[in-house]
Formats: structure tokens, sequence, C-alpha cells
């Protein structure tokens, strides 16, 4: 899967879990941009990933994870 | 939505779950459905967000609407216990209590005594105990309480199932305590965690990493199956659950085809493989009946042929367990129809069970509402109508356990009529005596029950939650009347149900509502007279009644003029008001029915 593919399907995920199909998200988006984005919705999103890649991610992952660059950057060290 | 309906796909759920609420909204509107409000709140030992935004989702799904209070993270014994403003104003109809494992105050450690262990169990019973006393007595509402779901870890392995000091042993006395206050106390119901955690697997349902991070007391993937559960009991209190099976025979009931491979070579009984799947599902159909469920059939056969395969003698299942057996070439959904018809149910009450995809595609197509649960092997046929949810039930009646009794009584009175030429001599050969009275007590329970189920007969689709029904059954501002009828043939039970609050003179009826099963016996015209008298008696000169039209209750649009009032007012939308002096020339319409 190259970079873009993961930001094409990261975009589906985003429309899906926000149910809003104007969302499109890139490298520094981050919780501020997208108004449900809580910490709540920040669970349902991390599983709703999981979901779409078929990954876990890990506590330290999700603890520290910026912006959805960090997130495809993990996504991608773990599909192949 | 299919997507809510058993077996779902709980991740698909929970993560899209802001869509599929905007959708069930939408198809609310669209179909002008009208929906009963309810008011729930959640009061968690630990996160609880998802799991109220699933039960909206469920509940909506199957035509309830409820308003939700969420407690604080933890703040469960709090909110229940002491006073809290908020949570006082929201005065709920159901407090869900969200606990687990998490939540117990101390575990026996290895080296306690028997005498201290039994403290720390009867500790946290009292602590139970208190949340639901305070808020019986502050809500009178419905508790949903969480019994405990078993401990992920098991340092004493498999003896933590029977030393005093396992969390297993543990966990399992507390929730037999909690079980029996279940027993001794009406309002109380018990969402078996333990269960539907061991179903969906403990190890996932348990996975540390949703408590460490989020206070999670289960992975988020496994929480529609909780909210599932929660959202089953709340709908089976409010009357939505369904009441009937129709179901198909050839590989369905039985292996094979009656109709081609003849009685003696149907796969049946306790030899083969199949044969056992076959007689187990049909001793799980004969359960529901048993519970009140009616059986009814709807095949494609010659009627020889269907009874043939009943008259077999491995069949559990015996012509007197069905009421209605419509086996014929018709097709299935205008059978399904006229089985909904004999029985006087709404079709959307009624359950298809059919192996073959063809006919459930064309009854779900046909019958907006029905519930056609997709079955793939015999097998599973059982575990997926037993986890539909179509028949949770919370309180189990005398007249659930005689309820296919009374259908059984009504197909005979049907036989019955068809012998006389006259209604009338019908009627009166019926001996039929009726009891009208004020609400009791007794019957509080079953009065809600049917404000909440009764679609058809039913003037202002009023619903009243047991609380409600106790209230103005003590103010005499109102005057209720309730209605019990028996005939030759049997009890009906309370079949009709009146609500109406006087003031100016005036009497105006809030509620006035009729079971379908007594339809056309005089009952309406005995509960008229009952009315009329009660409000002479009060010297009262008028009643003013009301119809507001729904899209069941057609029936009873001209119901006013018919009983002799006038129509005084009607707006656009269809709903009319009527009025009806009370003097010497109101007569008794009662002809048939006497009155005990």
């Amino acid at each position: 899967m190259t970079r873009e593919e993961v930001n094409k399907t990261m975009d589906e995920v985003f429309q899906d879990v926000f149910d809003d199909e104007g969302i499109h998200v890139t490298e520094s988006t981050t919780a501020k941009d997208i108004a449900d984005w809580d910490s709540m919705m920040h669970v349902t999103l991390c599983v709703a990933i999981e979901r779409k890649f078929g990954i876990k991610f890990n506590m330290d992952q999700v603890n520290t994870m910026k912006n959805v660059g960090e997130m495809m950057d993990i996504v991608l060290s773990q599909v192949s | 939505m299919r997507e809510l309906e058993y077996p779902f796909d709980a991740g698909f759920i929970v993560t899209q779950k802001k869509k599929i609420k905007r959708r069930l909204l939408e198809q609310i509107k669209d179909t002008h459905s009208s929906c009963i409000p309810t008011r729930v709140a959640v009061l968690g030992g630990g996160t609880t967000t998802d799991v109220k935004d699933c039960i909206e989702l469920f509940l909506l799904h199957c035509g309830i609407e409820p308003v939700f209070y969420e407690s604080e993270y933890n703040r469960y014994y709090q909110d229940a216990v002491f006073s809290n403003d908020e949570l006082d104003s929201f005065h709920p109809d159901f407090v869900y209590i969200c606990t687990s494992n998490h939540n117990i105050t101390e575990y026996p450690a290895i080296t306690d005594s028997s005498e201290y262990i039994d403290g720390l169990v009867s500790n946290e019973i009292s602590k139970f105990t208190a949340i639901w006393d305070a808020l019986f007595q502050r809500f009178h509402c419905v508790i949903i309480q969480n019994n405990f779901d078993m401990p992920y870890l098991r340092p004493l392995g498999n003896r933590e199932a029977w030393d005093i000091h396992g969390g297993v042993h543990f966990l399992s006395r507390i929730n037999m305590a909690f079980a029996e206050y279940a027993q001794t106390h009406e309002g109380l119901y018990i969402c078996d965690l333990n269960w539907i955690s061991s179903d969906y697997g403990l190890k996932e349902w348990a996975d540390p990493y949703f408590w460490y991070m989020y206070k999670y007391a289960m992975a988020l993937e496994a929480i529609p199956y909780l909210s599932y559960n929660v959202a089953n009991i709340i709908k089976s209190l409010l009357g939505k659950n369904m009441k009937a099976i129709v179901t198909d025979l050839d590989n369905t009931l039985w292996g094979g085809v009656i109709g081609d491979d003849g009685v003696e070579n149907i796969s049946l009984g306790s030899e083969g493989s199949k044969d056992q799947a076959y007689q187990a599902f049909q001793r799980y159909l004969k359960r529901l009946q048993t519970q009140g469920i009616l059986l009814n059939i709807d095949s494609k056969n010659d009627y020889e042929n269907a009874l043939a395969g009943l008259e077999h003698p491995d069949s559990i299942l015996k012509k007197d367990d069905f009421i209605d057996i419509r086996a014929n070439w018709d097709p299935k959904d205008t059978n399904f129809l006229e089985i909904a018809k004999t029985l006087n149910l709404l079709p959307e009450s009624m359950v298809f069970i059919d192996d073959n995809p063809a006919e459930r595609h064309i009854v779900r197509e046909q019958i907006p509402g029905a519930k056609v649960p997709e079955l793939t092997e015999i097998s599973y046929f059982a575990a997926t109508v037993d986890r539909s949810g179509f028949f949770e039930v919370t309180n189990f009646s005398a007249d659930d356990l005689d309820r296919n009794i009374m259908y059984q009584d009504n197909a005979k009175r049907a036989r019955f009529e068809k012998t006389f030429s006259d209604y009338g001599e019908y009627l009166l050969s019926l001996e039929m005596k009726a009891k009208i009275r004020p609400f009791e007590s007794l019957y509080l329970a079953r009065i809600a029950q049917l404000t909440n189920k009764s679609n058809q007969f039913n003037l202002t689709t009023r619903r009243y939650t047991r609380e409600e029904i106790e209230i103005v059954s003590e103010d005499p501002q109102y005057i209720t009347l309730y209605g019990k009828l028996e005939d030759r043939f049997g009890d009906n039970g309370v079949v009709s149900v009146l609500i109406a609050h006087c003031g100016d003179d005036k009497c105006q009826v809030d509620l006035w509502l009729m079971s379908c099963r007594v339809l056309k016996r005089d009952m309406e015209c005995a509960m008229m007279d009952a009315l009329v008298s009660e409000c002479k008696k009060r010297k009262i000169g008028e009643i003013i009644g009301f119809y507001y039209p729904t899209k069941k209750n057609g029936m009873v649009r001209l119901f006013y003029e018919e009983r002799g009032f006038t129509k005084i007012e009607e707006d656009e939308n269809g709903n009319t008001v009527w009025k009806l002096e009370i003097n010497e020339s109101v007569e008794k319409q009662n002809k048939y029915i006497e009155i005990v």
C-alpha cells in the first residue's frame, strides 16, 4: 500500500465515523480541525482504523499520535 | 434497518453509529412512524458513552425514542444514593446501572477467613441494595442492573471456581444474591453481563487495553451486544415484544419435502444427525409456545401432507400446538397477512421462519416491519431465533401461560359462530360476563402493558408507564375503568381500559382502548355504559371524546359517532373532538353482556 492509498482509505474512515462526506484529511490534520473529534470519538476512530486496515494500535501509539500523518506512519509500518 | 438485526456486525455499528442514527431518524420521519418516548438514566461504573449511544440505536430501531441522562465516570453510587438536581429533574423511567467486576470494592485475599469473606459479600450486596432502594423511592422507575462478568485472570486456576477465596466463586455468590433480590422485587431486572460476556468470549470481551486506555469495561466492538440486551429489556417492558411465529414446514420443522419424499422419509427424530437437529429446533419452538408465543404454519404444501408431518411419531409439535395452519399454494406473504388477521395481531409483531431465502425475501419486501431472521443451517436456527431478542421475557404473567389457550378458545368461538345465522343470537349464546371497575392494584401492570401495545382499537394512543397508571388510579379527579370479559369458552382477561379526567362539569376521555381479541362483542358498549353511569353518579353534564388518527387506528375513526356523540371540532390532520350530553335520553348500549 502506498502512502497515497492509505490517505485515500483514511478519508473513507473519517467520512464514515463522522458521517460527513465532505471530510478530507491530510498529513497535518488534527482533532482541532474536525468539530466532532473529541476524546470519545478518538476511541471510535482508532478502532475504525484498526478494522479498516486490519492492524492494532498499542497504547503508546494511541497516546502519542499527534496528527493524521503519524496515524498513517503506524498504518504503513503494519500493513504490507 | 438490517444492520441492527441479529446477527449484526458490532464493529460496524459502534464505529458508524453517527451515520446509523441519522438514517434511523430519517426513516422515522419518512414513514411518519409514531415512536414511544422514554427517559433512560445510565449510571456507570466505567465509561458508558458508546453503551448509551448503541442503546439509542437499538431502541430507535424498534420504535422507541429515548432521551438520556448519563452519570459522570464512576459516579453511579453517588448519583443513585444522594440527591442530584440534574437527575432529579430528569425523572427517569428507566435507570440502567452499568457496572462490572472492576467496580467490586474488595476481593478476598488468600489469607481471609470465611467470616471475613461473608462480610465482603454482604458489603457488596448492601452497597447495591442501597442504590436500588434509593432509586425506587425517588423515581418509582424500572431498574436494569448488570450482574458481574467473570474475572479475566484466575490466579488460583480452576480452584477459583470452588474456593471461597477465588474471584470466580466470589462473583458467582454476588450474582446469586442479585438474582434473589430480583426475584423478590418487582421493577428490578438483571442484565446478564455474565452470560453476555461469556457468549461473546470473555478473553476478547474483557480486553484490558480498553479499561486502561478509556475505562471501558469491555472491548469497544463488544459494546453493541451489551446495549442490545439492555434495549431488549426496555423494549419488552414497553410492550414491543413479538407475539407470534409463522413457520414453514419442509426443511424447517423437518428435513426433506414431505409431498415428494413421503412422511416416512422426512428427516426428524433421534437417529441421524440432521434428524436430531430438526427435532431440537421443534423442541425450542415448543418451549417458546409454553411461554405464550403463538405458533402458526405458512407452508407450500397440500393440507393433508402438512398434517401427516405433524402426526409423525417424532414430531414434538402437534396439530393442536398451532393456532392457524395455512398449508396451501398461495404466496407466503398472503398467508402471513391472513394469519395476522386471524390472530388480530399486527403483521409487524410476528416472526417469519423459513429456510428458503426467496420466501424470506418476499415476506421482508411485501410486509414492512415483519421480522424475518436470516437463517443458515438447521443446527443454528434455534440460536438465531434465540439471540434475536424477539421474545425477551420481563414480566411473565398468568396471561402469558394461558395465551395459547385463549387463542384456541377464539378459534372455537369462530367455529361456533358459523352455526348461527344471526350474529346477535351468537353473541347471546356466548354467555358473556364482564367485570368493569376502577383500576385495581392487581391489574396495574397489565393495564400499563395494554396502553403500550394496543394500536388498533385505541382512540388517542396515549402511552402510560405503570407509575402513571398508579397515579391516575389514586386521583379522585380521574375516572378509570378496566374491563375484563369472560364467556362460555374461557376468560379473556383485562381487555379494555379507559381513563378520563373531570372538571367544569365535563368528563374528558384521555384514553380508551380495547384489545382486538374481543372485537365485535359489544364490550365497547358495556364500557360506554359504565362511563355514563359513573358520570351520572358524579353529576357531570357532558363527555368529551378525542380521536387522534395514527397509521394503525383507522378502525375507530367514527367510534364516537357510533356511540352517539356529535363532532364539534376537526383540524387539518384529522384530529377530531366529540361531545355527548348526558341526560335521560342516553340509553344503555350493551345488549349482550351480563355485568357482574
